[in-house]
């Protein structure tokens, strides 16, 4: 009997024996839509790099996508990626981390990126807590979770709509899922990893052990079960109200538009400094 | 070198513009830095020069990504750098710790100002001459030079790209304003003439399983992103492979050890110092601007048949003990010279003190450096 | 001639600096001579303190700053209090004479050029003052030859203001 392997094997560090997420995890989840996404597009690990900063999300590709990944610090893996895509420019830059590193921490780096509409794909985790250290509050913890930092309650504002953020400053693509939508999700990130601009995809995701247990809202299947009932595609949600819309989770793609491109641009200002010469982009050194 | 990148001549020429020159010659491919007093004219020039030979420079929404981005690209194989002064260098400081733990080539220019804090952002002082080697957390060994003049300015950019990449290692080029915004001569040889390398990396189609891309004290070669070498590479503590391990001492003791050690290993080729001290008994040690200070005084001090020397240090960091040893076994006395209230003083002190008498000389007014005839009178008192 | 130090003071916007560039320049490039030249201003760009310092000499310039000027060009009243007391006993002070009242007679020769004036009534333009000073400078001491200073004005001027500095520059060797 031939032996059993799964089909995504392939794309897996054959190093890596496991992965650190805890049971219940959505990383899970996502890792395996990112996967999904570059096998339907019968794309390479090797067209990619990866890049990720410092939380649970951070070890999806870290080690466990076999392909070059950088793992950098603390809220700058888009200002890394910024670097690797300008000298790669070839290549596809693919950053998944969380929402404590990409909107909390390197939250400005967001916000240049996508105003820079440079060619990314960007993939926050939001499972609305710091996991690793043991269960934070994040911004985008809801007010008066009480949590390891706040044991009488938040008492912030919480962030609601990072998603609205990215299109604010400027990203030609921007998609909101949960883990609940995974077929959805591995759609959205085809088209992201398409997109000839900075394109972010937030996907709402459980943390059972952090979020769930300490704060009550259940095991991951009754988060997931949560996730999918308030969720609603921006479609509906345009027909109601914004008070109709408390709590509910607006799903879908948010933004799909062309507009200038960064590594294009900068492309172009070569050609202008070389006195309208062909620019060499790459210099050819293999 | 490319002759489009290598502009030959004689000028009168700013040391931030010859820096900016010696990156091109160097072979810079990417720059990333934000706008800073008085670090300045050498992102302007990049901005100018880099794009006509297929390059850039990038401003980045703080000093944070900069370095971050040069990090980036020179993964992405390209020759990089950042340009700075003392408030930058400080936002960097993580990510620097991150570039000495990945072992990547980057050249990091401070042109030193007024300081702490904002400071006085137009005055040249050399107050970050530890910050360089101590400022990111852990134990790590780093590159420092240290130029005195505008075509100081060009040759040692040029050598800071070929330590970087030769030692895989962020190198400092420690300037300051004094000689940032200083005009001299410089002359530019004809690229055939400038020695540029670049990093070794792994034979392309190398199994990536057997590829040992890190911690070799001499310095394994780049698995630079691009190549199908599928490298994982993390700051966090890693075996020879990339591989994190979070879990064994051992392995921390290799990661801390084989990192500073692979630049401890090449120390002797690192160093570059200026010694005129042959017969000397009173040895004066300085580096940067303040080393020309010196060189005068001795020239005054040898006219009234004192015999005076100098020891200047252009590599500042690896700190280059031996060079100090060496010196003072021969000398009387040693007295250290530097536009601070005596950052390196104490290293210098603790190699010497055992054979000579040493002493601070600090610059009466901290910004402005030591009067040839201040340091002249110093002599004349300790030589009676 | 040894070593000759010159120290400009003045406020930003008259050129403080590209006074000291100019001499630096013609007697390094083009003058057979060694120069550095260093500099300071305040963060305004226009309107704040500026200071320039050249030494110009036959040897290798060793100490790059200016410990006794040799020569002293002041600019503006507030440069006086400032730097007066850096001029060499028996060294040469030039002072814009429009914009520079309180010089008291020392231990220095003055040298008084009334170069904002002539810069606004003859060349309707006050912004080349300096080129002004330099031809006096020029005329009155001998530092640099005459043919050098053109050429660096040549080389490090901007193209559409080259024909106005040289021309005041050489109205300024018509001083004196």
């Amino acid at each position: 009997m031939s032996e059993l392997v799964h089909p995504y094997h392939r794309f897996i560090r054959p190093t890596v024996t496991h992965s650190s997420f805890c049971p219940g995890c959505g990383d899970g989840t996502i890792a395996q839509s990112i996967l999904r996404a570059i096998d339907g597009l019968d794309m390479d690990m090797d067209d990619f790099v990866f890049v990720s900063g410092i939380g649970c999300a951070a070890w999806i590709p870290s080690p466990l996508f076999n392909a070059d990944v950088l793992h950098t610090t603390h809220g700058r893996p888009i200002a890394f990626a910024f670097g690797i895509k300008m000298g790669l420019t070839e290549k596809k830059v693919m950053v998944v981390s969380g929402d404590g590193d990409l909107v909390a921490i390197g939250g400005n780096h967001l916000i240049q990126n996508a105003r820079r509409n440079i060619e990314m794909v960007v993939i926050c985790s939001n499972n609305g807590i710091y996991g690793m250290t043991g269960g934070q509050a994040a911004p985008t913890t809801p007010m008066g979770v009480k949590t390891t930092t706040t044991p009488y309650g938040t008492f912030e504002n919480v962030f609601e709509d990072i998603s609205g953020l990215v299109i604010a400053a400027g990203a030609s693509f921007v998609a909101r899922w949960t883990t609940g939508h995974p077929r959805q999700l591995t759609a959205s990130i085809k088209k992201a990893i398409q997109k000839k601009g900075f394109a972010f995809i937030e996907v709402i995701s459980q943390c059972p052990v952090q979020f769930g247990r300490k704060m009550g809202v259940g095991n991951a299947v009754q988060m997931l079960e949560d996730y999918k009932n308030r969720s609603i595609s921006i479609q509906e949600a345009k027909k109601l109200s914004k008070e109709e819309l408390k709590g509910r989770i607006v799903v879908g793609e948010l933004v799909d538009l062309d507009k200038p491109e960064m590594v294009e641009e900068v492309t172009r200002m070569r050609k202008k400094a070389m006195g309208g010469a062909e620019a060499a982009v790459d210099t050819g050194r293999s | 070198m490319d002759e489009k990148r290598v502009c030959t001549g004689r000028y009168f020429m700013m040391g931030n513009v010859a820096c900016a020159e010696g990156a091109m010659a160097a072979g810079c491919e990417f720059a990333a830095g934000y706008p800073i007093t008085p670090a300045t004219e050498v992102a302007n020039h990049l901005a100018e020069k880099l794009p006509q030979v297929g390059g850039a420079f990038f401003q980045m929404e703080d000093e944070i990504s900069s370095i971050a981005a040069v990090i980036g690209a020179s993964w992405a194989g390209k020759k990089a750098m950042t340009v700075t002064s003392g408030p930058g260098i400080s936002l960097m400081l993580e990510n620097i710790g991150f570039a000495i733990g990945v072992e990547t080539p980057c050249v990091i220019v401070n042109v030193q100002r007024g300081a702490p804090s904002t400071g006085m952002p137009t005055i040249g002082i050399q107050g970050d001459m530890v910050q360089a080697k101590h400022g990111s957390h852990g134990d790590y060994e780093i590159i420092a030079l240290c130029p005195s003049s505008p075509q100081e300015m060009f040759e040692h950019t040029v050598i800071a790209f070929n330590y970087a990449e030769k030692y895989r290692t962020p190198v400092f080029l420690l300037s300051d304003a004094f000689v940032g915004h200083m005009r001299e001569e410089v002359v530019i040889p004809e690229a055939d003439k400038i020695k540029t390398i670049y990093r070794k990396i792994p034979e392309l189609g190398t199994d990536p399983l057997k590829l040992k891309g890190f911690l070799d004290e001499n310095v394994a070669p780049m698995p630079i992103f691009g190549k199908g070498f599928k490298a994982h590479v993390t700051s966090s503590c890693h075996d020879e492979y990339g591989k994190r391990n979070l879990i064994d001492i051992s392995a921390l003791d290799k990661f801390v050890r084989k990192l500073s050690d692979k630049i401890l290993k090449h120390k002797e080729e690192i160093t570059l110092v200026e010694r005129d001290y042959e017969g000397a008994e009173v040895v004066l040690v300085s580096y940067g601007g303040v080393s020309r200070a010196a060189a005068e005084a001795v020239l005054q001090a040898r006219k009234k048949g004192i015999a005076a020397g100098t020891l200047r240090l252009i590599t500042v960091w690896p700190f280059p003990g031996e060079e100090i040893e060496k010196m003072a076994r021969k000398a009387k006395h040693v007295i250290v010279l530097e536009n601070n209230l005596g950052q390196i003083y104490p290293y210098i002190k603790a190699e010497a003190a055992h054979f000579s008498e040493v002493s601070f000389l600090p610059p009466k007014l901290v910004g402005e450096i030591q009067d040839p005839e201040d340091i002249l009178k110093k002599i004349e008192e300790i030589s009676k | 001639m040894g070593r000759t130090e010159i120290l400009i003071g003045g406020v930003g916007g008259q050129g403080v600096v590209l006074s000291g560039i100019l001499l630096g320049t013609a007697a390094s490039l083009y003058d057979g001579k060694q120069a550095v030249q260093t500099q300071s201003y305040s963060s305004e760009l226009r309107g704040g303190s500026a200071r320039a310092e050249v030494i110009i000499s036959e040897q290798r310039v060793t100490d790059p700053e200016v410990r006794k000027a040799d020569i002293l060009i002041l600019m503006a009243e507030d440069a006086v209090g400032r730097y007066l007391p850096k001029i060499k006993p028996g060294g040469l002070l030039v002072i814009d004479s429009d914009l520079v009242k309180g010089v008291k007679p020392g231990e220095y020769e003055i040298l008084s050029v009334p170069a904002t004036s002539i810069a606004d009534k003859e060349m309707n333009n006050i912004v080349v003052a300096n080129l002004i000073i330099l031809g006096a400078l020029l005329k009155k001491t001998g530092l640099l030859s005459i043919a050098s200073m053109e050429k660096a004005i040549e080389v490090s001027v901007p193209q559409k203001a080259k024909a106005l500095n040289l021309k005041a520059f050489q109205r300024g060797l018509e001083l004196t």
